[in-house]
């Protein structure tokens, strides 16, 4: 593979917003899991392999209540299972990637880098090279960040200058990107009211997923409905 | 052990998706409904995290996150500046916290 300068500063440059954003989350990790008895050793190894923020915080709060190994893997995986759809949007995007370097780039994929990644795509000259670099930046703050705050993130004072609303603005801003013409607004507006509807009944995150789905089914409808009353 | 469960069980469903479905020609419906996933996602990702709060979870339109996403998301519409809108955030979430905290 064919690493040079241009592509980790295209790619690093594309993932500070993420960085940004996983460090206090990271640290806040960091300081739960040492306080249910993880070392930083521990909260490192398990940042490297999981690489899923929400999960591990579930699994900390299983692990202290004494819950049992399948319980806990059984419920990483259906917190994480939204990262399915997320990949295969993607998919389409990674058509001349050789298949090493897909296997790399699975692991990378979270909300984040997802939503990052597919916002270059579409707009700009972007490559799996360039996206790669963009996975692995963000899971080298992530790990570190969670290391951090296993040694003693408790000494950072919370909610330093706004840095807890790096995410949520990220997410916001790429979700403009998102809404290109007016059935991508109506598809946002439905995930968003069933998202927070369900979000309301039911505990979990499993309304990520649900709503997803039926909101771009809709979408899926709406433009078949307008190229009918074209034809 | 218990962590690299996790871990299989978390990278399994990011990675076959990639695999097969970037090797396939897909069906036109399937291409322009994937085309609809990531609106879909970051919208059901966003929303409840601004107006829902507690556990269990209950409505609340007036938090500051949410006050502070209307000027932060008209940022993004305008300037499309994803370095900006984070900053502009930030700035805004931390004058939140000093005015209302």
């Amino acid at each position: 593979m064919k690493v040079n300068a241009n592509i980790l500063s295209e790619g690093a440059r594309a993932a500070w917003p993420i960085c940004l954003g996983y460090f206090p989350i990271g640290i806040a990790f960091g300081v739960i899991a040492q306080k249910a008895g993880l070392n930083p050793l521990e909260i490192g190894l398990m940042s490297l392999l999981v690489f899923a923020g929400s999960s591990q915080f579930i699994a900390i709060s299983l692990l202290s209540s004494g819950a049992s190994f399948l319980a806990i893997t059984l419920t990483t995986f259906i917190v994480n299972l939204r990262h399915f759809l997320m990949s295969s949007a993607l998919a389409v995007y990674l058509r001349h990637t050789p298949k090493k370097c897909i296997t790399l780039f699975g692991y990378g994929v979270t909300d984040e880098s997802f939503a990052m990644n597919l916002a270059f795509f579409r707009t700009k000259d972007w490559d799996w090279r360039k996206a790669l670099v963009v996975n692995h930046i963000s899971n080298l703050a992530w790990v570190v960040s969670t290391i951090l705050g296993g040694f003693g993130g408790s000494l950072i004072p919370r909610g330093s200058f706004g840095i807890d609303y790096a995410l949520i603005a990220m997410l916001l801003c790429l979700l403009v990107f998102q809404l290109r013409d007016k059935i991508h607004a109506i598809v946002a507006i439905i995930s968003g009211i069933i998202a927070t509807t369900m979000a309301l009944i039911i505990p979990g995150n499993s309304y990520i997923i649900v709503a997803a789905i039926i909101a771009a089914t809709a979408g899926l409808l709406l433009r078949r409905k307008k190229y009918e009353h074209q034809s | 052990m218990l962590f690299l469960g996790m871990g299989i069980v978390t990278y399994f469903p990011r990675l076959l998706p990639l695999l097969f479905l970037s090797r396939k020609e897909l069906p036109l419906w399937l291409e322009a409904w994937l085309d609809f996933i990531p609106a879909a996602i970051l919208s059901a990702l966003i929303f409840p995290s601004l107006i829902t709060a507690g556990n269990p979870r209950h409505l609340d339109l007036l938090k500051p996150e949410m006050i502070v996403a209307i000027p932060t998301f008209l940022f993004a519409i305008k300037t499309r500046s994803l370095g900006g809108t984070v900053l502009i955030g930030m700035a805004l979430f931390w004058l939140s916290g000093k005015v209302f905290g």
